[in-house]
C-alpha cells in the first residue's frame, strides 16, 4: 500500500525530510531570565538581552540544554559533549539583534532514530540527522494598522529545538506518523508540549520526487506548516506539483514555498539561495558548551518510560494486541489512566473499556483524558462490580453513562437505582415460570425444535426483572424449566 | 599643588584625612572641564549635577568613616559604557538619543566603590579608530604639543581618546576605556599616561557597547601604575551576566606594584623591531630594558613569529564580529531612525546616516569576509592564524615572565594625518593588537619624550591572569623613568 | 579577490547600509585596498591548525532556569523611535 504518484511518464516516489521546530518547556528563555508563558501582554516578557540592547550579553539556560539532551536521549541519539552556538545573520523586524543564535556547525545532539507505525501495522525506522538549540524570534502583527506592523518581543529568545530528520519519509502517511510519534515522545519527555495550534511545534517540510532507483532530485522546502494534517496535505500537493513540472520538461528550482491550506497548494515564497546569505560564525559572546558525562548519565537515569518501551511492556504484561497497546501509549495520560484501571483487573477488559466506551464518551463530550468525567479509579470500580457479579455487562453500560453524566461513583449509582443483580434463584425461577406461562405458544414452538427462541425467553425474563437478573442464573433456570 | 594634580592614591589619603572634601575635588575637576573641554573636546556629556550629588554622598560616607576604595574619586567614563539614565552614544550619531535603562557592570562596580562620575568621554565611533577622528561628536585634541610646530593640534590616539586626554589634562583622576586592538594602550602612550588592558575575562563586558566581542577589553587609565591598579581592583571581578567573564579571584593589584622585579625574566620579541620605526622609540625601548636589567631582571631575546600577521588577522576578525554586533542598530527599538518608505528603506537609510564612514567601511568588510564563498578564505583562516598568535605567546611565556615592547610605532600625530589611507591608520596598532588576539594583559607606561617633546610609552605584556607581574614590571619602569613631563594643556597650568 | 561595484552593492544590501552611486568608486578603492592588504595572511601555513574563536580559555557557564528578568515594557520601549501602546512599530511588512 505504498504511496506513489502515477504520472504520464511513469510512477514517481516522494522523498520527504522534516525539520521540526519544537518550543522547549522552560521557565526562562534560552539566554535570558525573562519568562516564557504564552499569551502575556505585549513586551512584558522581554529583558534588555531579548530586545538586543547595546552591551547586552547572552548566558545559556541550563534547563534548556537539559531538555535538548533529554530529547536527544529519547530519540536514541548521540549526545555531543562539546557543542557550540553560532550566529545566523539576517535582518527582520522581529529579530532584534539582527542575528539568531543557533547551533550550525556543532549541534548538541547528533544522529538518532525514531520508529514509526503505519496503518497496516508495519513499522519503519526514520533517521534523525541532528537536534540543535536556537532562539525563537518575536512576533510581527500586520493587522493592527493599515500601514504599520507592530512588534511584540515576548517570544523573542524562547528556546527552540530544531529536530532534523533524514530524507527517509516516503509518503504523507509516513510523515504524519513521524510527526505524531515525535510529538508523543516530546510530550512523554516533558520537553515540548507539542501544541501545534499555539505554534509550539512547527514543521518545515523538504519535498522532492524521483523515479524508483534514481538519486535524489532537487528539493523544495515548504515552510512553517502548523498541523499534522497540513503537513500531509502539503507533501501531496508539492509532490504532485513537482511531478507536473518534471513531466512538462521543466526543472524544479530549489526554493522556499508556503502551503496555502485554503487552496491546498504550495506557492513560491522567495528563492532561498539568492536572497539569503546568513554569514554563520561562532558567537563570540558564548563559549563552547561542554557537557559533563555524569550529568548526561543522570538525565538519562531519570527519563520516563517512553512510548515504544511502554508499548512492548503493555503487550507483554497485559497481553494486549499491538494495535491496542499502540493506541493506549500514544499519550502518556492515556497510558497512565489505562494502567490504573488495569492494575489487579482483567487487562483486556480494561483495554476494551478505555479504548471503547471511554474514548467514545470523551469524543462526544469533546474532552481529553486529562479532564475525563470518569476517573480511572471509578472505571476500575465499575469493572469490579462486573467481576463480582454485582451488575451485568449490560447494566454496566448504563451505569457508565450515568458516571459520564454525573461524575459519580459507580457503586452509589448502582445502589441508588437498585441495579444490583438478582442472584436469588427463587426470584429468578418465579420470573421464568411467569414468562413461560405467558408464552405457552412459543414454548410449544421451542419444544418443536425452534432453538432460536431461547434468546427470546432470556430477553423476556431479563425484561421482567428490569435487567437485573444474573444472566448465567437466568440461563440455567430457563434451560431447566424448558427441559422439564 | 592643585587638587587636580593629585594621583588617586594621594586624593584617597587627602579625603580620608579630611584635608579636602569630595565635593571640592569634584568641583575642581568640573571647573577644569568647564575651562578646557571646549578646547580638548574630551567629554561628549558632562554630568556635573550627578557628579556633585555623588560627591556629597561620598562626603557623607567619609563623615561616617566609611572608606570604599574609590570614595569621592572623580572619573571619566568612556561613552561606550552604558550608564543608567545618562545618554550613551558610543561616539555615534546612531545612538545620539539613547539613554540606557541600565548600568554596565564595570561602571556599577566603580559606583559601588564610591567613585564620582564627571561625564562620558569622547571616543572613536563604536571604538573603531586610532585617533579619535571618527567620533560623530568631533575630534579630541591631545593636551600635548610639539616643541616645533606647537600650533598643530595632535590626536590623543584612539579609540579611547577622550578618556586619555581627560586624564592627561587633569580633567579627571582616572578613566575607563576599552581596548579592542590597542584602544587603551595607544592613547595612553600618545597622552603620556598609564593605560591598562587586563586579561580577557577579567573585566565584564556586560553593558559595554560591543565592537568585537572576542577582542573587547574594558580597562582603566590613570596617571600612575598604582592608580591603574586601584581602578582595576574595582572594575574587575566575575560577572555571571557575561559568559566570557572569568570566575577567578581578584588579587591585590596595588600590592603587586610594590613587588620586586629582581630575577624576573623579561622577553624582548625581535619581531617588534620594525623597519622605519623612529629612532627615539628604539632608544627608549633599549633604555627601558636597561632599567629593568639594573633592577635585577634578566633580559631574554624571544620570538613571536606571527606578530606581523596580528593586524591583518585583526582586520578580519574585528570587522566580522562588528558587522554582526552592529546589526542591532536598525532604528526599531532605540537610537536614530531615518527613512521608512518600507522596512528595508528604514534599515538602509538609518544605518547609512547613523554610521560614519569608518564604521560603514568595517561593517562592509566584515559582511564580506563572512559571506558565502569567502568565509573559509578570510574568517576561518584568520581564526587559525589567531590560534598561531596565541601559540606564540604560550610558547614565549614558557620562557619569560613578561614582555617589554614599545606601545606604538610613533608618537602622537597631527589631526588629519594618516587620514588618506585607512591602512596607515591601522598600522598604529601593530604592537598592541597581538595581546588582544591572545587575550593576555598589557599596560602602557610613559617612559620618556621624543625629540619633539612628545610622550612615548613602553608596553609590558603579561601572562593571562597574571596582571600582578605585569604591574610589578610596569611600576619598575615607572620608577626608573621618573617621567614628570607635563602636557601643555592641563588644569591649573 | 577584488570587489566590483555589483559585489559592493550585494554586500551593502546584506549589511542594510544604503550606498549612493557616487560613493561606489571610493568605497571600492578603500575596500579593495584593505582586502589586498589582508591577503598577506595567505603566506601563513595554517595546515592542521584548529581555528580559535576567542581569547577566553574557558567553557560556557550556565544559568539556572529561573525567571529573573523582564516585566518592564516601559523601560524596553522608552527609547523606541516609534511605538503604539506597548508595541514597537515599523513600516508594514509584506511577506
Amino acid at each position: 500500500m505504498s504511496y506513489a504518484i502515477e504520472g504520464s511518464t511513469g510512477t514517481w516516489e516522494v522523498v520527504v525530510g522534516l525539520e521540526v521546530h519544537a518550543q522547549v518547556i522552560s521557565k526562562a528563555k534560552l539566554f535570558s531570565g525573562a519568562a516564557t508563558d504564552f499569551g502575556a501582554p505585549p513586551n512584558t516578557q522581554v529583558s534588555f538581552v531579548d530586545a538586543a540592547f547595546p552591551g547586552m550579553l547572552p548566558v545559556i539556560n541550563r534547563e534548556c540544554v537539559a531538555q535538548a539532551v533529554r530529547t536527544g536521549l529519547g530519540l536514541n541519539a548521540h549526545i555531543n559533549v562539546v557543542s557550540r552556538f553560532d550566529r545566523k545573520n539576517y535582518f527582520y523586524a522581529d529579530l532584534p539583534a539582527g542575528y539568531q543564535i543557533s547551533q550550525y556547525q556543532h549541534p548538541v545532539v547528533g544522529e538518532g532514530k525514531v520508529e514509526i507505525e503505519l496503518a497496516d501495522g508495519s513499522t519503519r525506522e526514520i533517521g534523525i540527522t541532528r537536534l540543535h538549540l536556537e532562539q525563537d524570534a518575536g512576533k510581527s502583527l500586520h493587522d493592527q494598522h493599515p500601514t504599520k506592523s507592530y512588534i511584540d518581543l515576548n517570544r523573542a529568545g524562547v528556546a527552540l529545538m530544531e529536530i532534523v530528520s533524514e530524507p527517509d519519509l516516503r509518503s504523507p502517511e509516513e510523515a504524519g506518523a513521524y510527526l505524531r510519534k515525535l510529538r508523543s515522545i516530546l510530550r512523554y519527555l516533558g520537553t515540548c508540549d507539542g501544541n501545534m495550534e499555539e505554534g509550539s511545534m512547527r514543521a518545515d517540510v523538504n519535498v522532492s520526487v524521483r523515479k524508483h532507483g534514481e538519486p535524489y532530485r532537487t528539493r523544495c522546502e515548504v515552510k512553517n506548516v502548523n498541523s499534522v494534517r497540513f503537513v500531509m496535505q502539503a507533501i501531496d500537493a508539492e509532490a504532485r506539483r513537482q511531478v507536473a513540472v518534471w513531466e512538462n520538461d521543466g526543472t524544479v528550482e530549489q526554493e522556499t514555498r508556503l502551503f496555502d491550506s485554503g487552496r491546498g497548494e504550495t506557492r513560491s515564497m522567495r528563492s532561498k539561495e539568492d536572497a539569503h546569505d546568513y554569514r554563520y560564525f561562532p558567537d563570540p559572546d558564548l563559549l563552547p558548551l561542554v557537557l559533563d558525562e555524569a550529568w548526561i548519565a543522570d538525565l538519562k537515569s531519570q527519563l520516563p518510560e517512553l512510548p515504544d518501551a511502554k508499548k512492548r511492556r503493555f503487550m507483554q504484561d497485559y497481553g494486549l494486541t499491538a494495535y491496542d497497546a499502540g493506541v493506549l501509549v500514544a499519550e502518556q495520560a492515556t497510558a497512565e489512566y489505562y494502567e490504573t484501571v488495569a492494575r489487579g483487573r482483567d487487562a483486556k477488559i480494561a483495554a476494551n473499556w478505555v479504548t471503547g466506551d471511554l474514548f467514545a464518551a470523551l469524543n462526544r463530550a469533546g474532552r481529553t483524558i486529562g479532564d475525563s468525567p470518569v476517573s480511572a479509579a471509578s472505571l476500575g470500580k465499575l469493572l469490579d462490580l462486573m467481576a463480582d457479579s454485582t451488575i451485568s455487562g449490560r447494566i454496566a453500560k448504563d451505569v457508565f453513562e450515568a458516571m459520564v453524566e454525573t461524575g459519580r461513583d459507580p457503586s452509589s449509582i448502582v445502589e441508588e437505582k437498585g441495579l444490583c443483580q438478582v442472584t436469588d434463584t427463587g426470584a429468578i425461577d418465579a420470573a421464568v415460570a411467569a414468562v413461560l406461562a405467558a408464552n405457552a405458544d412459543k414454548v410449544a414452538e421451542y419444544k418443536g425444535g425452534r432453538d432460536k427462541l431461547f434468546g427470546f425467553f432470556v430477553g423476556q425474563v431479563m425484561k421482567a426483572m428490569a435487567g437485573k437478573g444474573n444472566p448465567a442464573l437466568v440461563n440455567e433456570a430457563l434451560k431447566r424449566a424448558l427441559s422439564a | 599643588m592643585s587638587l587636580t594634580d593629585l594621583t588617586i592614591a594621594e586624593a584617597r589619603e587627602g579625603l580620608r584625612a579630611r584635608q579636602f572634601s569630595a565635593r571640592e575635588l569634584a568641583e575642581a575637576h568640573l571647573a577644569a572641564i568647564m575651562a578646557l573641554n571646549p578646547r580638548l573636546n574630551a567629554f561628549i556629556t558632562v554630568t556635573g549635577d550627578r557628579a556633585l550629588a555623588q560627591a556629597d554622598a561620598a562626603d557623607a560616607a567619609l563623615r561616617r568613616g566609611e572608606f570604599a576604595p574609590l570614595t569621592g574619586i572623580p572619573l571619566a567614563i568612556k561613552d561606550l559604557f552604558c550608564t543608567e539614565g545618562v545618554r550613551t552614544t558610543a561616539g555615534s550619531r546612531i545612538l545620539e538619543p539613547f539613554i540606557p535603562p541600565y548600568e554596565s557592570t564595570v561602571s556599577a562596580n566603580l559606583l559601588r566603590d564610591g567613585a564620582v562620575f564627571l561625564g562620558k568621554a569622547n571616543m572613536d565611533e563604536f571604538a573603531m579608530g586610532s585617533s579619535n577622528m571618527t567620533s560623530a561628536y568631533g575630534a579630541v585634541a591631545n593636551p600635548w604639543q610639539r616643541r616645533q610646530d606647537a600650533d598643530a593640534v595632535l590626536v590623543p590616539g584612539g579609540s579611547s581618546g577622550g578618556s586619555a586626554a581627560a586624564v592627561s589634562a587633569r580633567l579627571a583622576m582616572g578613566a575607563t576605556g576599552t581596548d579592542t586592538g590597542g584602544s587603551i594602550r595607544q592613547p595612553a602612550s600618545f597622552c603620556g599616561i598609564v593605560g591598562l588592558k587586563p586579561t580577557y575575562g577579567r573585566c565584564s563586558r556586560w553593558g559595554v557597547v560591543a565592537f568585537a566581542s572576542s577582542l573587547d577589553h574594558p580597562g582603566p587609565f590613570a596617571r600612575s601604575v598604582n592608580d591603574c591598579a586601584i581602578l582595576l581592583g574595582s572594575m574587575a571581578g566575575h560577572d555571571p551576566k557575561d559568559s566570557t567573564s572569568a570566575d577567578v579571584p581578584v588579587p591585590d593589584f596595588e600590592a603587586a606594584c610594590r613587588r620586586d622585579v629582581k630575577g624576573l625574566r623579561i622577553g624582548v620579541p625581535r619581531e617588534y623591531r620594525m623597519d622605519g620605526m623612529p629612532e627615539d622609540i628604539e632608544r627608549l625601548w633599549q633604555q627601558g630594558l636597561g632599567w629593568l636589567r639594573d633592577a635585577g631582571a634578566v633580559i631574554i631575546d624571544v620570538s613571536l613569529p606571527h606578530t606581523k600577521y596580528g593586524l591583518t588577522t585583526y582586520y578580519i576578525v574585528a570587522p566580522a564580529e562588528a558587522s554582526s554586533n552592529l546589526a542591532r542598530y536598525d532604528g526599531v527599538r532605540f537610537g536614530l531612525r531615518d527613512g521608512g518608505a518600507d522596512l528595508r528603506d528604514l534599515y538602509e537609510r538609518t544605518r547609512a546616516s547613523g554610521f560614519g564612514a569608518e564604521v560603514r567601511r568595517r561593517v562592509l568588510i566584515g559582511t564580506y569576509v563572512l559571506s558565502a564563498g569567502y568565509y573559509d578564505a578570510y574568517y576561518l583562516r584568520a581564526q587559525k592564524v589567531r590560534a598561531l598568535i596565541l601559540r606564540d605567546f604560550t610558547d614565549v611565556f614558557a620562557q619569560v615572565d613578561a614582555l617589554v615592547t614599545p606601545t606604538a610605532p610613533s608618537a602622537a600625530f597631527a589631526q588629519g594625518d594618516n587620514m588618506d589611507d585607512p591602512i596607515k591608520m591601522y598600522l598604529n596598532d601593530v604592537f598592541t593588537v597581538p595581546a588582544n588576539m591572545a587575550g593576555v594583559p598589557g599596560i602602557s607606561v610613559p617612559a620618556g619624550l621624543d625629540a619633539n617633546g612628545l610622550p612615548l610609552g613602553l608596553q609590558v605584556i603579561g601572562k593571562s591572569f597574571d596582571e600582578e607581574t605585569m604591574l610589578a614590571v610596569g611600576a619598575a619602569l615607572e620608577r626608573a623613568a621618573g617621567f614628570d613631563a607635563l602636557p601643555q594643556i592641563r588644569a591649573a597650568a | 579577490m577584488s570587489l566590483d561595484p555589483a559585489t559592493i552593492r550585494r554586500i551593502a544590501t546584506l549589511a542594510r547600509i544604503r550606498v549612493e552611486d557616487a560613493e561606489l568608486a571610493t568605497l571600492a578603492a578603500e575596500l579593495n585596498g584593505i582586502l589586498g592588504w589582508i591577503e598577506q595572511l595567505n603566506e601563513v601555513n595554517v595546515d592542521g591548525v584548529e581555528p580559535l574563536a576567542g581569547a577566553a580559555q574557558m567553557t560556557a557557564m550556565l544559568r539556572e532556569d529561573v525567571v529573573t528578568d523582564g516585566g518592564y515594557p516601559d523601560k524596553v520601549l522608552a527609547n523606541a523611535p516609534e511605538r503604539a501602546g506597548d508595541f514597537f512599530v515599523v513600516p508594514k511588512v509584506v511577506e
